[in-house]
């Protein structure tokens, strides 16, 4: 068994393993072969609905299909799903319909394409509409897990999957993994770093590093940010010095922005978003773009460095 | 217009030179994906035929001065088929061969995507499919407000085609009868996941164009004959929107990647990299 994989392979393999609903559908915009939404199409044909390059013609089937009871998943890029926003907001977000998307290579990360395919606002605006649950795992297994616990999941939500593989964090059927609740994957009392998606392993990387220096950092994998896991974040902010947010995506309205959000109103706390500091990003290689963005483990560590030291 | 060096050829000599600019553009496509290991073959080889005949033949741009406001504009709204446009623009002189090394590095002038910020010669920044029509008849509008002879013209893919914001666009461009804007569009009958066919069918084509009210013409996208006549065909029609269908092949020019949905977003391997060379008539 490998110990890295990609993201949006956990949500192929969930497609698969949610198949004895009779309920479930799943839409595809020409891109299932990415999404890997093609696992399903291959074997159930029948149920898979090819929407050819329309997304917002997808994402209101989709609702049409949830209105009549079906369960429909739909997933294209991350990017093009925004294609379809306002679609999601009136016709899905507002009546409240349980419909899934998957937005795949999210993030930075995804690499040579450049910056028409780098979505950085996903989940800023995915968190923006009422109803909507908003998540961003971290490797395969937690991502068809979580996948999976959508079946059951009465309002629609929004799932960013990666293209690249990053390493494995969880074990297959983790039963620390729930909509909606952050897992603590290290403790720690000196500062606590709060990641998502494949900045998490980069985090732990950090973390492990920062130890080295004599400074305790905790790790949470905050793979739903909304509804965002506050009693978890309350609880680092008192313990430790001070919190870093960790996300491949802007520093605007992202992870960063909901933990911002939550602990100026309710615990303020030194806060340091390391993130994508309001600009598009270009072709690179996925490292690469981590290292000319500032959002690789350096600059976690200087973050956290930067809380510790403070007076 | 185009390139001065043609001028005054007979027919017959003209489509041998656009012939060879085309086949050196292949070769470039193919050196492009192999080094990024990355990027889209096979809708860059299925258009490149059409974009040497059109830079040749129709563009009014001057490589020296990218920023000339009568310029012709040029859209590649399947932004994704970049190599073919990069390569052309080396012919061009807009860029150099060595730029075309940078295609997908960090920091180059060739980004995965045409993007109008690195890029010059590129007129609109694209990668997300559906966009540049829109983008194009705002062109058109501008050109028209200025008082310009200069024209638009834009590429689409079939499959991009089923975007619904190209109908909007069609409508519109009717609806205000901007005989400025020109589209090509590279009908190659497979789009990312598998065939047009089996994807989202597009039926009639022609039909569909031609009852938006469109100046339409149909042309066999690699007869470079038949390009050519198209592209005068451009020249010769102004009063309305104008759209040359053409049927091309994707993957043209390389037999393994011909007709192969596998090479829409696929780089060669070494091998295939050596039989795509020798096949194009390529030296190693
Ligand atoms: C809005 C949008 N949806 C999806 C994609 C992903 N995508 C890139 S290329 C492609 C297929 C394009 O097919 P076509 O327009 O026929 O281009 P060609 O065959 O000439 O490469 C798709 C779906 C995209 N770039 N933009």
């Amino acid at each position: 068994m490998s110990n890295s994989a990609a993201s949006r392979d956990g949500y192929g393999h969930a497609l698969i393993s949610m198949s004895e609903d009779p309920k479930l559908v799943v839409l595809e915009a020409d891109l299932g072969k990415s999404t890997k939404s093609c696992w399903f199409r291959e074997k159930f044909p029948e149920r898979t609905i090819s929407c050819g390059i329309g997304e917002q013609n997808m994402m209101l089937v989709a609702a049409g299909l949830a209105s009549s009871g079906y369960k429909p998943f739909a997933s294209t890029f991350a990017i093009f799903t925004e294609r379809a926003f306002e679609q999601v907001r009136n016709g899905i977000a507002r009546p409240n319909l349980p419909v899934h998307i998957c937005g795949s290579h999210g993030g930075t990360h995804t690499g040579t394409d450049g910056s028409s395919a780098q979505s950085i606002e996903d989940l800023a605006i995915y968190r923006t509409l009422p109803n909507m649950t908003v998540m961003h795992p971290c490797d395969d297994y937690s991502t068809q897990q979580l996948t999976m616990k959508l079946l059951s999941h009465d309002s629609p939500s929004y799932t960013r999957t990666a293209r690249n593989k990053t390493p494995r964090i969880y074990e297959l059927n983790d039963s620390r993994l729930e909509i909606g609740k952050g897992v603590l994957l290290k403790s720690g009392s000196d500062v606590a770093i709060i990641a998502c998606g494949v900045m998490v392993s980069k985090s732990i990387e950090a973390a492990e590093k920062l130890s080295e220096m004599g400074i305790d950092a905790a790790v949470v994998d905050m793979h739903t940010l909304k509804p965002l896991d506050e009693s978890l974040v309350y609880e680092l902010a008192s313990k430790c010095k001070g919190i870093v947010t960790v996300e491949d995506h802007s520093v605007i309205g992202g992870l960063g922005g909901a933990v911002a959000e939550y602990l100026s109103e309710s615990k303020p706390t030194i806060l340091r978003r390391v993130g994508v500091r309001d600009r598009f990003g270009e072709s690179g290689q996925a490292e690469e773009m981590l290292q000319l963005l500032n959002i690789s483990t350096k600059d976690i560590i200087k973050s956290a460095l930067d809380i510790v030291k403070m007076e | 217009m185009g390139l001065s060096r043609l001028n005054g050829l007979s027919d017959d000599e003209l489509v041998e030179e656009l012939k060879e600019i085309s086949r050196k553009c292949r070769v470039e496509i193919i050196k492009m994906v192999y080094r990024a290991q990355a990027g889209h073959p096979g809708g860059s080889l299925s258009e490149i035929d059409l974009l040497t005949a059109l830079y040749a033949i129709n563009m009014n741009v001057n490589p020296n001065d990218t920023k000339w406001e009568d310029r012709d504009r040029f859209v590649l709204s399947k932004g994704h088929a970049s190599p073919g446009m990069y390569s052309i623009l080396a012919e061009m002189g807009f860029i150099t061969h060595e730029d075309l090394e940078s295609y997908r590095v960090l920091g180059g002038v060739c980004q995965g995507h045409v993007d109008m910020k690195h890029t010059p010669g590129v007129d609109f920044s694209a990668g997300s499919l559906g966009m540049g029509l829109s983008f194009g008849l705002g062109c058109s509008f501008a050109a028209k407000f200025d008082g310009s002879p200069r024209n638009c013209y834009v590429m689409l893919g079939d499959g991009e085609i089923q975007e619904g914001a190209v109908w909007e666009a069609m409508m519109a461009a009717r609806h205000h009868e901007l005989g400025n804007l020109k589209v090509i569009l590279d009908c190659n009958r497979i789009q990312n996941d598998d065939f047009v066919e089996s994807q989202m069918r597009l039926f009639n084509i022609p039909e569909k164009w031609s009852s938006f009210g469109w100046n339409v013409k149909e042309i066999d996208g690699h007869d470079m004959y038949q390009i050519i006549e198209g592209m005068r065909w451009f020249d010769e029609n102004n009063d309305l929107p104008s759209v040359l269908i053409a049927n091309t092949v994707k993957g043209k020019g390389v037999s393994y990647m011909e007709n192969n949905p596998k090479f829409h977003g696929a780089a060669p391997n070494e091998e295939q990299y050596s039989k795509a060379l020798l096949e194009l008539g390529e030296v190693i």
